[in-house]
């Protein structure tokens, strides 16, 4: 009975996630009934969630079905070209990294809208189910109008939600910024489009696929297609609307955006070089493996000196990111050097990380949330010593840490160690100087995930840790009963991927042997993962976390049998100075000061520095990124140029004008016949 | 014809050994900041010359590479550094600081440079005949670095050990892809070599005369306004 | 046969956690002397941690769970580091779980824990060590990560075991690329366990500190496992020093009785000996660098940890 129910699930996946996706759609328009009421948002949000976590389960369930692909095609659309949807291994695994993340998100969110913080919660209801399923509508796309369509859909719903405060001007403006390179990057997927259709001017993607394309061309296209994705994925250089948006973005909405939405331009990117280009070329390989290291080390640099909590965490995600497109970038060049099953490895890493970076940094962009919620306060150096009034929130943060930080037997570590063995193989990559130099790349990865460590210890340490540096922390609030749901459900995610990283391979590999046609070793049991050869190498969360876990408990125990338990709580020792208070604790500021010392030139820095007579001296620093003022002022102004001359036209009198439109129509006229 | 006479595994790996370790101390000689550190640095990375060379001439049978080695161990090991410690002990200048570039940049580049001397040599070591053809990378690897150390010193005296440094690279390079340069060449360069110290010497000397300094930025002021 | 290999897995770790204080107890013997100094027991260790262990744990008022958990958390992942890495034999049952990198994770869990708990409490001490161990873990973990690279490429293998055994099937031949990793490992060796050219054991109350400004808050029974933890860390840094270049006297797999175990104990407490005093040796010759400077030295031990990996890719005995 039940093997019959769920052979007939398997049979019309496609159709159920459809029928998953209007949900979404219905549930944000009842929002629309009652705008205003927060019991709108208490009851529709789980309901989204519940829908969240069937997507998953309907993901998950093709992906151990191990189907090909299904298809559809909607009686809606344009006169004559029907909106196609295709579900294969690729967008089941996408859907099944929106789905569990979103899940958490959205049970959060119910606890989290208030009224009275800008957007009415009714229509923020509308906007975020609508983003959602906008993405979900991305990821089945099968021809280019539709994928568009939903892509704008996504890019307009979160610009939305980003300036949802709209009354204050920092908002308009870093919403401004966001749709601004959004589009940008929308006119090149556009574009990439419009060369991948080779000529028969088919836009469906079956057509693509069977396109044959000059090596000029199909490069153009990667091109297009690495400028479009990897703009809304926020790489280097194209990152600097992702520290904006997400400070200016309510919590929940960062979450989705930095755990989801850069996740559906590393799909758009995996569909296009992998599914509808049909030839790769080493080069695409390193270029996209350079600029993955080069945005993950910036963003870490980065993301080290900043004082707003939520800033911090952008520049973590441009980190995340950069590491994902380094793994998409090593997996092609493997793949172009015939080393199929490395490159295997190096997508599932990828695609892994991918999963991992959902689930650990919507669980810290929410814990942030709760923060600026108990405290009104989103810079750092306000922050402190929030681990005593908000002991759920700090423990759920601290498994985000860890995670993120890459230590095992956490999630984060797994990803990386996928991708650094599968650097290990680099050596076997026969080009002259590449295999001299790709095995740095490694090197720049570990430097990569310390300096993450480091972040993060900045991070946890400064919000949480140490004593409150401002009086108004006395009373911070733990989260709400909604919100502590969703954080433990993301936490959980991460300690049992972490644990039991089979849950996110076997999917992964699903998808590695759709793309490439191979997929890495299965181990049977729970225990290892052998990714190559258990002789080469093999790691085990499990048994990792049953030892610390063991040895910790034993200790503990031998400690309280052989010697005594005795604790006295005394003062914290002054040194001999007993003038101390909170605010004498290392800041953010501090905290970030060896980075900017070693890393200086990355940043363009303003410091006014107090005189020594000053009787009330200020210390002030401002660091701003170089490339902002290297590439998009320039831009900026040229477009200033030109519009200013493009100005001169406008003379203001309609007659002028209706002499432009007279002039034109005779020009027409003498070239058309 | 002897010179293909076959090495023996271990001789080679020992080669190679030796041939790493004049890269490391090529390394070690871009980072130190003391001249008398360099100076020790350089002997030993003659000391490692001369026991290359004397392993290349005893497995490949050729009885003149031991004058050579001989010849490097005299001249190198021994009389140079001995020349170069009562310079800086006479001109005062054991204590050469600073560096244009700081350390980690300019090492880095030199990484850069490696690589590049890897990469280039890969092809022509593919050409040449010996079994040795590998070290001809780290040989070239030698040079630039120590061409390296001369752009990114100020004093005089750490010019000159980087020009001898070079120097080795050369060698190194000859005795490693060509079992080494006739005799008369090799005593011709290591004539050369001796006459150059002596001479960059007396240089010194007039040029802290002029400038009561040995540091090369005033040598900037002597061009025309 | 199955049983054995526990029982010897246990025993391996045992010994590491009865040895370690030792071992830290030899090098500063080594140091006092060399330095004219009446040197201090070997045992010395031992009775500090009695003492420690016997004492009343002063705690902040402001300490959070956090703070207490972690003397625990830190012993814990060096004691299982010690279970990972060959320092007798190479048939490990434990040493599938986690291979090198994963021990490198292991050593960042310890310093990512240490270091919040330093800044648990709120002291500029505390938080201004603990900003800087984060700055020496950064440089350090990439120069031993590649470091270990090095290894793995050599032998095929990130499992610390498989490169002794593929170690020892060919001893003789020495693999050019070893001597910039082990240059580059003791580098790295030094400013991971806060020795001297980076940090000075022996120190309290300097500017310059930055192990010992993280461990002010704590004491006695605490303070003994933490202290514990950074003896066991040392010694692990040996042990993985003798598996990656000296790995001789280390029972491959397939060797059993007792014979070959008391001769593996013996070759390592032989290593040991020599391994601590050239320790004391390397810091009795140099002196503390500004703190400016460790950047720079761990930067070096980098650069020469990825030198040894491209004279490899060159020159390696293939």
């Amino acid at each position: 009975m039940i093997s019959a129910l769920a052979s007939t699930v398997v049979q019309h996946d496609l159709r159920w996630l459809l029928l998953l996706i209007c949900a979404w759609g219905g549930i944000g328009l009842a929002g629309m009934l009652r705008q205003r009421s927060l019991l709108v948002v208490r009851v529709l949000f789980p309901l989204g969630s519940l829908t969240c976590l069937l997507v998953a389960i309907l993901a998950g369930v093709f992906l151990a079905s191990g189907q090909a692909s299904q298809a559809m095609v909607l009686p809606l659309g344009l006169p004559d070209l029907p909106f196609h949807l295709r579900l294969d291994a690729l967008s089941a695994f996408f859907l099944l990294i929106l789905g569990v993340a979103g899940a958490g998100i959205s049970i959060f969110s119910a606890g989290y809208f208030r009224v009275g913080e800008g957007t009415s919660p009714g229509l923020m209801g509308l906007q975020y189910h609508l983003f959602l399923a906008s993405m979900a509508v991305v990821l089945l796309a099968d021809d280019a109008y539709l994928f568009m369509v939903a892509w704008e859909t996504m890019a307009l719903s979160s610009y939305f939600l980003v300036t949802s405060q709209h009354r204050i001007p920092e908002i308009r403006r870093a919403g401004f910024l966001y749709l601004l390179i959004a589009h940008v990057g929308a006119i090149c997927i556009l574009l990439c489009f419009g060369v991948l259709q080779g000529g028969s001017w088919l836009f469906i993607f079956d057509a693509m696929r069977s396109a044959t394309l000059t090596p000029l061309l199909a490069s153009t296209a990667f091109l297009l297609a690495l400028l479009g994705f990897g703009a809304k994925a926020g790489l280097v250089p194209m990152h600097v609307w992702l520290p904006e948006a997400h400070p200016a973005a309510p919590s929940p909405v960062s979450a989705m955006m930095s755990g989801l939405m850069l996740k559906t331009a590393v799909y758009g990117m995996l569909r296009v070089s992998f599914d509808l280009l049909h030839v790769r070329f080493w080069q695409w390989g390193v270029l996209l493996l350079a600029l993955g290291l080069f945005s993950a080390l910036y963003g870490a640099i980065f993301a080290a000196v900043q004082t707003d909590m939520k800033r911090l965490l952008a520049y973590s995600s441009i980190e995340n990111v950069g590491i994902i497109f380094a793994g998409i970038g090593l997996s092609i060049l493997f793949e172009t050097c015939n080393l199929h099953l490395f490159a295997a490895l190096a997508l599932c890493a990828a695609l892994v990380h991918s999963l991992n970076h959902a689930l650990f940094k919507s669980l810290l962009f929410l814990t942030t949330g709760s923060v600026l919620h108990a405290t009104k306060q989103r810079n750092l150096g306000k922050l402190g010593g929030l681990i005593r009034r908000m002991p759920w929130v700090a423990s759920m943060a601290l498994v985000g840490t860890l995670a993120i930080a890459g230590l095992p037997p956490l999630n984060g570590f797994v990803s990386e160690w996928l991708l650094l063995q599968s650097f290990l193989f680099t050596p076997e990559i026969p080009h002259e100087f590449v295999n001299m130099f790709v095995p740095l790349g490694a090197a720049v990865l570990a430097l990569t995930a310390a300096l993450a460590a480091y972040v993060m210890v900045k991070f946890y340490g400064v919000v949480f840790l140490g004593q409150p540096r401002e009086a108004s922390l006395a009373d911070a609030h733990d989260a709400n009963l909604l919100e502590r749901l969703g954080l433990v459900w993301l936490a959980l995610g991460c300690i049992l991927i972490g644990v039991m990283p089979q849950l996110a391979l076997r999917p992964a590999s699903a998808v590695t042997r759709k793309l490439l046609g191979q997929s890495i070793l299965p181990t049977g049991s729970i225990w290892w993962i052998a990714p190559i050869a258990p002789k080469q190498a093999s790691y085990s969360g499990l048994i990792m976390l049953l030892g610390i876990v063991g040895v910790v408990g034993i200790t503990f125990l031998l400690v309280r049998l052989l010697a005594h338990g005795r604790t006295r709580r005394v003062a914290t020792w002054d040194c001999g100075y007993p003038y101390q208070n909170a605010r004498m604790q290392d800041t953010a500021e501090g905290f970030g000061q060896p980075i900017r010392h070693m890393f200086g030139t990355f940043f363009r820095m303003e410091r006014d520095l107090p005189a020594p007579e000053e009787s009330s001296p200020h210390y002030r620093i401002r660091i701003e990124d170089r490339l902002w003022h290297a590439i998009y002022q320039p831009i900026a102004r040229a477009v200033q140029w030109l519009a200013d001359v493009v100005g001169v036209l406008q003379g203001g009198s309609l007659s002028i004008y209706l002499l432009y439109s007279f002039l034109t129509l005779i020009v027409l006229l003498v070239f058309v016949l | 014809m002897h010179l293909l006479h076959p090495f023996t595994v271990p001789v080679i790996n020992v080669l190679n050994l030796l041939a790493a370790c004049l890269l490391l101390l090529s390394f070690a000689m871009l980072s130190r900041r003391r001249t008398q550190r360099l100076i020790t640095l350089f002997a030993w990375q003659g000391g490692i010359l001369c026991l290359s060379t004397s392993l290349v001439a005893y497995s490949s049978g050729l009885h003149e590479l031991y004058y050579s080695a001989a010849l490097t161990l005299l001249l190198k090991v021994i009389t140079l550094p001995l020349i170069l410690r009562r310079l800086i002990y006479r001109l005062g200048a054991e204590w050469d600081s600073e560096t244009m570039v700081n350390i980690p940049v300019t090492m880095l580049a030199g990484l850069m440079l490696v690589i590049f001397a890897f990469g280039l040599a890969q092809p022509i070591s593919m050409m040449a005949t010996t079994i040795t053809r590998n070290m001809l990378g780290i040989a070239l690897a030698v040079i630039l670095l120590s061409f390296l150390m001369m752009i990114t010193r100020r004093k005089a005296v750490t010019q000159v050990i980087g020009f001898l440094a070079m120097e080795n690279g050369l060698f190194f390079a000859a005795t490693s892809a060509t079992y080494g340069m006739p005799m008369v060449i090799e005593l011709g360069i290591a004539l050369d070599v001796l006459v150059g110290v002596f001479i960059l010497g007396l240089f010194f000397f007039q040029i802290r005369e002029q400038f009561e300094s040995l540091d090369l930025r005033n040598m900037e002021n002597l061009k025309e306004e | 046969m199955r049983g054995i290999t526990f029982i010897r897995q246990f025993g391996e770790v045992i010994l590491a956690i009865a040895i370690a204080p030792l071992f830290a107890g030899w090098i500063a013997q080594c140091r006092a002397w060399m330095q004219s100094r009446s040197a201090p027991l070997v045992t010395q260790p031992y009775r500090m941690l009695r003492k420690l262990f016997s004492k009343d744990a002063a705690l902040a008022e402001t300490a959070s769970p956090l703070f207490r958990i972690t003397p625990y958390v830190l012993f814990g992942t060096m004691v299982l580091a010690a279970a990972i890495i060959p320092s007798l034999a190479t048939d490990l049952p434990f040493a599938r779980a986690a291979d090198a990198i994963a021990l490198i994770g292991l050593f960042a869990t310890a310093r990512v824990f240490l270091s919040l708990a330093a800044m648990d409490i709120g002291t500029g001490f505390g938080s201004m060590g603990a900003r800087r161990e984060m700055m020496i873990g950064f440089l350090a973990e990439p120069a031993l990560l590649m470091v270990l690279f090095n290894a793995s490429l050599l032998y095929g293998s990130t499992a610390l075991p498989s490169l002794v055994d593929g170690y020892r099937a060919h001893p003789t031949i020495i693999d050019p690329s070893v001597i910039f990793a082990a240059v580059a490992f003791v580098m790295v060796l030094l400013a991971e366990n806060a020795r001297i050219p980076i940090d000075n054991p022996a120190t309290h109350l300097e500017l310059t500190m930055i192990h010992e400004a993280m461990l002010l808050e704590y004491s006695a029974r605490h303070l003994a496992l933490v202290e514990w933890a950074s003896y066991l860390k040392l010694f692990n840094y040996a042990c993985i020093g003798f598996a990656l270049f000296v790995p001789w006297g280390i029972a491959i797999h397939g060797s059993d009785g007792g014979g070959v175990l008391a001769l593996s104990i013996v070759a390592l407490l032989g290593k040991l000996v020599v391994a601590g005093s050239a320790l004391a040796l390397i810091e009795t010759l140099s002196a503390k660098l500004r703190i400016f400077r460790a950047p720079e030295f761990l930067a070096m031990a980098f650069l020469l940890a990825v030198l040894g990996l491209l004279v490899h890719l060159l020159l390696g005995v293939r």
